[in-house]
């Protein structure tokens, strides 16, 4: 078990290798001056090539990749061009909020979805799972941005119960456990739980049909074992898939977060993302989308390890 | 004399799934004596595993089963499903065709078993393992208390099938039922596998239904045959009859297929035509439509089975 994880591990440095020239590459290609933004637009070509050298803008694209990555394997990402704060500062502040977010909407998507999906899966046919089967459509269908608008119309506006935007009390400011920070999060969290309760609702659904169709299904009933006993056996064997959707789900929350934190102005990396590609501030864009990339390795390293403890045989393969 | 160990008295099972109703079995009646092992034989979808699984009323949701079966006393038809949950496994067990896809797969086979056992009887689970440990010793898997803690597919298809069996026999049932056993094995593995379950039955003197294609299987494991065709029993009696003087045209054209009693000819016979639809069934004989014996009569009524010259039953116009 544990070589399979050291295994498994040694796997993620190539794939964070080959993200990072991706993402910054990626940066390089699209067009705009990061400079543009901070420089007045009658700036001296002097002070210019001046900025230009200060954040090594000037030297070959190789040198940048280089200085950029080695900093960058020692925690230090460079600094913002428009606030001239240090990045990894502001990527570790934005994640940790991004984080609770994403965590809490899985961990509402996942216990909706596998409900539902569970239900419908075993009284497939019947009412109850066309009533599953739509609502998880409903999820995967609606766009989670206009759902977010409408929630903040009724919750907020009209109801008054919960706060429209922010991160906490003291906007970005500090974290404490409670109601009085739990409010902020509820919205966001509800609007971003849909699309992944969606997908585990289906995923689950036609997992759970296809293992109730296998003959050992009937074997168990054939050795007197009763309904909920079976039903035991048939979540064991449902189990793997659903967490490493459960996984890839939780990496996609804490990338693709963008819409939803900029509805409800939720101090996230989508959030900080989403500022700096306003202001073309290349040291934020970069450092921020490895981090997110590496999130996502590092969650999949997790749902690999966990699924082999759980299904004895994946760890073979 | 005893009552029979099981005994089916007119069962029909149809099937409500899809646009029509489909009649798997269509009044079947058999019995089994204590210790005796009778095959049902016949081609796919004549109705032989279907009548098995009513024994244990392993069927899907909206199946409609008549008639009356009998089990070591118990009355199938009427037990609740706590009850039918309770018999399953303690009177009657089963033993599946593909081994591998009987078992769970995230389940090692030690707690499968321990699992069956501690479901039907108050017994620790360290009990329940020692007893796990000593049917794997019964079957003859080598190792046994390694291969209790192993998961279904870190063993091979013989040996998986030996657990079955050793699972099935765990909580001392009267009554075996086999899925066709040996159809998902190598042929060595096939008569080893045979042999156990000769074994073993005349050792617990369990009443056995063995379900079979290959006639040559039915006539190395049972005493008794009983053909079906087209959710009927079409000819029963006593293997050596069977094999040596088959009555029913059907199992004449059966046994005209088999290599090794096809003598000096230079063709096996084959019987010509398909097995007919079994939601649209013809009026009189099933098998009349692929008959070389065909009568005008034949299309008109079921023929019942009446007693022949041995001890066996027919159902053919022919002998009637």
């Amino acid at each position: 078990m544990l070589l399979y994880g050291l295994k498994r591990l040694l796997h993620v440095i190539p794939v964070a290798f080959g993200v990072s020239i991706v993402c910054f590459m990626l940066i390089h290609i699209a067009p705009g001056d990061p400079l543009a933004a901070i420089l007045p637009s009658d700036a001296s070509a002097e002070l210019q090539a001046q900025m230009r050298s200060f954040y090594g803008l000037d030297r070959p694209l190789i040198v940048q990749y280089g200085l950029w990555i080695w900093r960058a394997l020692h925690g230090d990402l460079g600094v913002s061009i428009a606030t001239g704060r240090s990045v990894s500062g502001e990527i570790a502040a934005a994640s940790v909020n991004s984080i609770i977010l994403a965590i809490a909407a899985t961990l509402i998507g996942f216990t909706l979805g596998s409900f539902l999906g569970f239900l419908a899966g075993v009284f497939r046919g019947g009412l109850v799972d066309r009533l599953a089967s739509g609502i998880s459509m409903l999820g995967v269908s609606v766009p989670h941005y206009w759902l977010g608008m409408v929630l903040v119309i009724v919750f907020s506006v009209h109801l008054g119960w919960l706060p429209a935007m922010g991160g906490g009390p003291g906007g970005s400011d500090g974290r404490a456990v409670g109601w009085d920070y739990i409010r902020y999060l509820v919205l966001p969290a509800i609007t971003m739980s849909v699309i992944p309760m969606g997908i585990i609702a289906r995923t689950i659904r036609s997992l759970v049909a296809d293992i109730l169709s296998q003959d050992f299904t009937q074997a168990l009933a054939a050795k007197g074992l009763m309904t909920r006993q079976i039903l035991r056996h048939v979540i064991r064997n449902a189990a793997p898939t659903a967490i490493s959707v459960m996984g890839l789900q939780l990496g996609y929350l804490l990338g693709g977060s963008i819409l939803i934190e900029t509805v409800f102005s939720w101090p996230g990396t989508g959030f900080l993302l989403n500022g700096a590609i306003f202001t073309r501030d290349l040291p934020v864009l970069q450092g921020t989308i490895l981090v997110l990339a590496m999130f996502f390795v590092l969650v999949n390293l997790i749902v690999d390890v966990v699924q082999g403890t759980i299904d004895p045989r994946i760890q073979r393969s | 004399m005893m009552n029979p160990m099981i005994e089916i008295d007119n069962l029909s099972v149809t099937f409500n799934r899809g646009r029509k109703p489909v009649q798997a079995v269509n009044g079947v009646s058999l019995s089994v004596k204590t210790g005796e092992v009778v095959a049902l034989l016949g081609e796919s979808g004549s109705g032989k595993s279907v009548t098995m699984r009513s024994l244990l009323r392993l069927h899907p949701k909206g199946t409609t089963i008549t008639g009356r079966m009998q089990v070591a006393g118990h009355d199938v038809t009427a037990l609740s499903a706590r009850q039918i949950a309770d018999f399953r496994g303690a009177v009657a067990s089963m033993v599946f065709q593909e081994p591998r896809l009987a078992l769970d797969p995230v389940y090692t086979l030690g707690d499968q078993i321990t699992e069956a056992i501690m479901r039907h009887e108050k017994l620790g689970r360290n009990e329940a393992f020692e007893r796990a440990l000593a049917l794997f010793e019964k079957v003859r898997i080598p190792s046994p208390e390694r291969r209790l803690k192993t998961y279904p597919h870190e063993m091979s298809g013989g040996m998986l099938q030996r657990a079955m069996i050793a699972m099935a026999l765990a909580c001392n049932p009267r009554v075996l039922l086999a899925d066709e056993p040996t159809t998902a094995l190598d042929a060595t593995v096939q008569i080893q596998i045979l042999l156990l379950i000769r074994e073993l039955q005349a050792e617990y003197g369990l009443s056995v239904i063995f379900v079979t294609h290959d006639i040559g299987v039915a006539a190395e494991v049972a005493d008794r045959i009983a053909v079906m065709y087209a959710g009927r029993i079409v000819e029963e009696g006593a293997v050596a009859d069977i094999i040596r003087n088959p009555q029913h045209p059907y199992t004449q054209g059966l046994l005209g297929a088999r290599v090794e009693l096809a003598g000096h000819r230079d063709r096996l016979v084959t019987i010509p035509g398909a097995p007919p639809d079994l939601a649209d069934m013809p009026k009189g004989c099933a098998f009349a439509p692929r008959c070389v014996r065909v009568m005008e009569a034949c299309g008109q009524a079921v023929p019942p089975l009446t007693g022949t010259k041995g001890a066996g039953q027919v159902a053919c116009l022919h002998y009637a």
